[in-house]
């Protein structure tokens, strides 16, 4: 099994409630799948728990055959998970730029303080970052003067910059205006294109089915149907797959 | 109207005070902003209960105490039990750890400010918690600071006055003993408003060009 990512059984609830009921998942190398369903299904909390930002209460999470967030049978601290964190690059629906520094500096710092690049290398590949994204023209800019579909592109950028080895996107254009979604559509088409391994929490089914390799649609914390993306979404077979595509479609 | 001699009397005999004013607000001042911070940092970002309580006692103690109650302690009561400090060591001392009450509450608020967004981005970059503090809440969070700080620092000025009562001879001291050996009330203490007023207006003005420049470069 050459998988880069594993999930077994993963959970989380919060008190008595069930937000993820196990799931199971496995991704290749290069693969890219989409994650659909309705809202409160666990999909965005499914991607939060891969790398942590949300602890599961039960499962195993492996990204190239490591264990994330558990070492010697023990869970890790925040400091300890660092490293793995890094290996996983992540675009968040509201951005989540850093307003006090620049568009570069928001994209060089990690390669800075976390891997520790000299400041001329961590601009250059900041620059070379922005250049995939199409952002070169706002390197100075600061975040406030970008619209939303620049803010997302730049996060993007941002996330690359760790060489990750897996993107994870949870709802990248869920906040935008829909004139900016196709700013941002385009440039993670352009990054599927390039074989990047990724997953994408996303409403957007027909952007799902072009550049997905696999679909996944969550309800009530697990997974009802599972597929390749045109299969799932042209001929869906679960009743609920069937009504919730039915429905966002209208 | 009193002449120019007197005048020039009552403003020498002050401006020996404004000097030890100046000190006591400059060292009260550091030593309040910076354990103010260190408050603010260990309450909001540890999770020990211990710890948290520990910081809240400090902060109901400091706050719901006059200064004045506190000067005496740290002068008179220290030095019942054999720990003498001089009245500007006390002056300095009370009021920084007073001022630290204040400081810990606006860096707090400033890091209540901030999206939580702001630290998941920066953890899911990589970042260790301690990073996460130092390079992405922290700068925000002085921003959002930086008023609440100018006026703690105007206040400042003005509550040195309370240690001329521990006998720290400062602007208000010497009004009190010039006033008992001429009694020129009116010119002395009118003189010292102006001298607080004088110390206190620059101040003011840089925190409103501070504010003007970080609210310009603000996200």
């Amino acid at each position: 099994m050459d998988a880069l990512l594993r999930v077994t059984g993963l959970r989380k609830a919060y008190g008595p409630v069930e937000v993820l009921k196990g799931i199971d998942l496995s991704v290749r190398p290069g693969e890219k799948i989409a994650l659909i369903g309705p809202s409160g299904s666990g999909k965005s909390t499914c991607l939060r728990c891969l790398n942590f930002l949300e602890k599961p209460s039960a499962g195993q999470i492996f990204l190239d055959e490591e264990e994330i967030g558990v070492r010697n049978g023990r869970p890790m601290s925040d400091r300890e998970l660092a490293p793995q964190r890094s290996e996983m690059g992540m675009v968040f629906q509201l951005f989540n730029l850093w307003p006090h520094l620049t568009v570069t500096e928001n994209v060089a710092i990690a390669a800075r303080k976390v891997r520790g690049l000299p400041a001329k290398e961590a601009r250059e590949l900041a620059l070379e970052m922005l250049a995939k994204v199409h952002m070169t023209h706002r390197a100075d800019a600061s975040p406030a003067e970008l619209s939303g579909g620049q803010q997302q592109r730049v996060a993007i950028a941002r996330a690359l910059s760790q060489k990750p080895k897996l993107m994870l996107f949870d709802e990248p254009t869920s906040a935008l205006d829909p004139e900016l979604v196709h700013e941002v559509l385009k440039v993670i088409e352009e990054l599927a294109a390039e074989g990047r391994t990724m997953l994408i929490v996303t409403h957007e089914i027909a952007f799902a089915r072009d550049v997905a390799d696999r679909v996944l649609f969550l309800d009530g914390g697990v997974i009802v149907e599972e597929g390749p993306a045109r299969n799932v979404i042209s001929h869906p077979r679960e009743p609920r797959t069937q009504s919730f595509l039915k429905q966002i479609r209208h | 109207m009193p002449g120019i001699e007197t005048l020039h009397f009552v403003l020498e005999g002050l401006l020996a005070g404004v000097g030890v004013t100046m000190l006591v607000t400059v060292c009260a001042l550091l030593i309040g902003t910076a354990f103010g911070f260190a408050l603010s940092l260990v309450r909001e970002f540890t999770r020990s209960r211990l710890i948290h309580f520990s910081v809240d006692a400090y902060l109901e103690f400091f706050r719901n105490i006059p200064a004045l109650t506190h000067l005496f302690i740290l002068y008179f009561g220290l030095a019942s039990i054999g720990l003498r400090l001089s009245a500007l060591t006390a002056a300095v001392l009370g009021l920084g750890l007073i001022g630290a009450a204040s400081t810990c509450d606006i860096f707090r608020a400033g890091f209540r400010a901030l999206p939580r967004g702001q630290t998941e981005a920066a953890l899911a970059a990589g970042f260790t918690p301690w990073q996460t503090i130092q390079f992405i809440l922290m700068p925000q969070a002085m921003r959002v600071a930086l008023p609440g700080l100018g006026n703690f620092a105007v206040q400042l000025v003005k509550d040195t006055s309370v240690v001329s009562a521990i006998a720290a001879p400062e602007i208000m001291f010497y009004a009190r003993s010039m006033v008992t050996s001429s009694f020129q009330t009116t010119l002395i203490y009118t003189t010292a408003a102006v001298l607080y007023l004088l110390l206190s207006l620059p101040l003011m003005q840089g925190v409103r060009l501070l504010e003007r420049h970080y609210g310009r470069t603000k996200g």
